[in-house]
């Protein structure tokens, strides 16, 4: 459980944090997300005490996170940048680090084997990939076995077995009751991982609910439906408020129906259906839409629009 | 990043029963700093030179005076004169201090290591603990090693020092001892600056630049305060021939520890008030 109430963080003029007040629920995970420069690493960094706020307080477990006895055991962290001497091998970093807290080689062991690096857990960490780094970090956040998981921009530098293997590693420790709260630029990310999300942009809260909730909120109500009886099944969903296109061969795009009940209509009609889903572009344009005045380093509209397709087709 | 590393269908759970973890305590901190400490490359290149430097100038010096009919200056024939590497091992040893700790700025490791260690304080202490017993032992090793073996290459050709002679053993054990505080300040002075650049700067500054400002430009005035300075006091207490405005040995060492405990103050200030 983490909690923050009216953090506020300044950089002489810059106000990095501004009058935050969120709550981050155990047994679930929870996405910060939030443009560049939002002030996610900050505060992040403000959870850790790496940070001090300049007006608020927030607390891990109900404490300040300085103020636990076992720090590593209530919060594992993956900071943003990658926090490892690059000089020393990954076994030693993590050996360094299970050393502050009494853990043994064993659970050192164990993580290597866990994230995946056995094969170079000896080389040093400078010699390492970004997606490997990551693995790194995410070995250290684990070792301790802590309550709570903080992590900055996890699949940063992942490929694509990676930001799976994140994915459901995050969801496993979530469902065990454990604090995950993980932060992101990408909604795309997001959409499939948090339970609940918390927007903020230049410092400011913009949003804190649950991932069903926005994405209810933020479907436009366009359904792509894809069946071999296309036609049998627009007459079958046409009526008061709903719009149904054809936009292919077998394909409708309806606006106005939610999905569940375009499969409940075909299931009764035994309409087959090859394909139905909810429009994710309107996810990105929602979260857009709500970022938008907060953006600090916007350069334009198209390459904003660039990163979002490649990180809809990572 | 090659695939076979990875098991993307079966995630294993983060835990089988919960690992044990101990509270963070001074002593678990020194076992995470050594553990550091010696993990590194580049601490065993600069020790190493630090101390096969010593022991080779040492030789050389003892060497190079045999002859006491040639033009020898009075601190060459001093029971000091074989530890003269002492000037190239204290910029190793500096560096090797400002490094222990630059270190962790300069690659981001400082914000896992404040994470695991908030209350911060202990690093602070666990650092100076690992690298005093560190430095200490190697440095006042290998003043006894040179001290020796130079004197005893010296007695082939003319009579050489041993550690009964009067002030021989003040100052083998001096030079180990001023390594090793002149090391400490290396390290304090990086985490005051915590760039690896700015405070091997700083360091050479006070340790060479300093000295040379105060003790040879500045006339008396000068000189009254080059006595005061971390690196000619600790000379002082190493070398065995007073320059004429120095200190005692003992108000010497005094000085640098001195330095060396109001610099461990204004480090501990900054470790805690600062953002990582």
């Amino acid at each position: 459980m983490i909690e923050a109430r009216s953090l506020t963080k300044r950089y002489g003029e810059k106000v990095a944090v501004d009058n935050l007040t969120f709550t981050v629920r155990p047994g679930a995970v929870t996405g910060f997300l939030g443009p560049n420069g939002a002030g996610k690493s900050t505060t992040m960094r403000m959870i850790l005490g790496l940070d001090a706020p300049t007006s608020g307080t927030v607390t891990v477990n109900g404490k300040p996170y300085a103020e636990h006895a076992r720090p590593l055991r209530e919060v594992g962290a993956l900071l943003e940048a990658r926090a490892v001497h690059t000089g020393r091998s990954a076994r030693n970093h993590l050996l360094a680090m299970a050393a502050t807290a009494g853990i043994g080689r064993r659970r050192v062991e164990e993580v290597i084997e866990l994230v995946g690096l056995a094969a170079v857990a000896d080389k040093r960490v400078g010699s390492f990939s970004l997606g490997m780094g990551q693995r790194v970090g995410v070995a250290s956040a684990l070792l301790a076995d802590p309550e709570t998981l903080i992590l900055d921009e996890p699949v940063n530098g992942l490929d694509l077995d990676g930001v799976r293997w994140i994915r459901t590693l995050l969801r496993g420790l979530a469902d065990e009751g454990r604090t995950v709260f993980l932060s992101s630029h990408l909604m795309s990310e997001m959409a499939l991982t948090a339970d609940f999300v918390i927007v903020v942009g230049r410092g400011r809260l913009l949003l804190e609910q649950s991932m069903a909730q926005f994405i209810a909120d933020a479907s436009s109500g366009v359904a792509r439906v894809r069946s071999p009886q296309a036609d049998r099944l627009a007459a079958l969903l046409g009526g008061e408020g709903v719009t149904v296109r054809s936009v292919a061969q077998d394909v409708l795009e309806v606006e106005g129906l939610p999905s569940e009940q375009i499969g409940i209509r075909a299931a009764d009609a035994r309409i087959t259906l090859y394909e139905l889903s909810v429009q994710g572009a309107s996810l990105e344009e929602a979260y857009i839409a709500l970022t938008r005045d907060a953006v600090d380093y916007r350069s334009s509209v198209g390459s904003a629009h660039v990163e979002l397709a490649q990180a809809v087709a990572a | 990043m090659s695939a076979p590393l990875l098991d993307t269908r079966a995630p294993a759970p983060a835990t089988t029963g919960r690992t044990p973890s101990q509270p963070v305590t001074v002593r678990r901190a020194i076992a995470s700093e050594w553990i550091k400490f010696r993990t590194l490359r580049s601490t065993w290149a600069t020790l190493g030179s630090a101390v096969v430097g010593m022991l080779i100038l040492g030789l050389i010096v003892a060497y190079n005076t045999r002859d006491l009919s040639s033009n020898l200056q009075p601190d060459d024939i001093a029971p000091s004169s074989t530890l003269q590497g002492y000037n190239l091992s204290q910029l190793l040893i500096g560096a090797l201090g400002v490094l222990f700790v630059s270190g962790e700025y300069s690659t981001g490791m400082i914000r896992a290591t404040l994470a695991a260690v908030p209350k911060r304080l202990p690093v602070l202490w666990a650092k100076l603990a690992v690298f005093v017993a560190v430095t200490a032992t190697c440095m006042i090793v290998i003043s006894f090693v040179t001290f020796l073996s130079a004197q005893g290459l010296l007695s082939h050709y003319r009579p050489g020092y041993s550690l009964s002679d009067p002030g021989a053993l003040r100052v083998v054990l001096g030079t180990g001892i001023y390594l090793t505080l002149i090391g400490v300040i290396g390290g304090i002075l990086a985490w005051i600056i915590r760039s690896t650049p700015g405070a091997l700067v700083a360091y050479f500054g006070v340790v060479l630049l300093l000295p040379l400002i105060f003790g040879e430009l500045l006339g008396n005035w000068g000189k009254n305060v080059d006595k005061f300075l971390p690196a000619s006091a600790g000379a002082r207490f190493a070398e065995s021939i007073p320059e004429g405005y120095s200190l005692t040995p003992w108000w010497a060492l005094a000085v640098l520890i001195a330095w060396v405990l109001i610099g461990l103050g204004v480090s501990a200030v900054l470790l805690r008030r600062r953002d990582a």
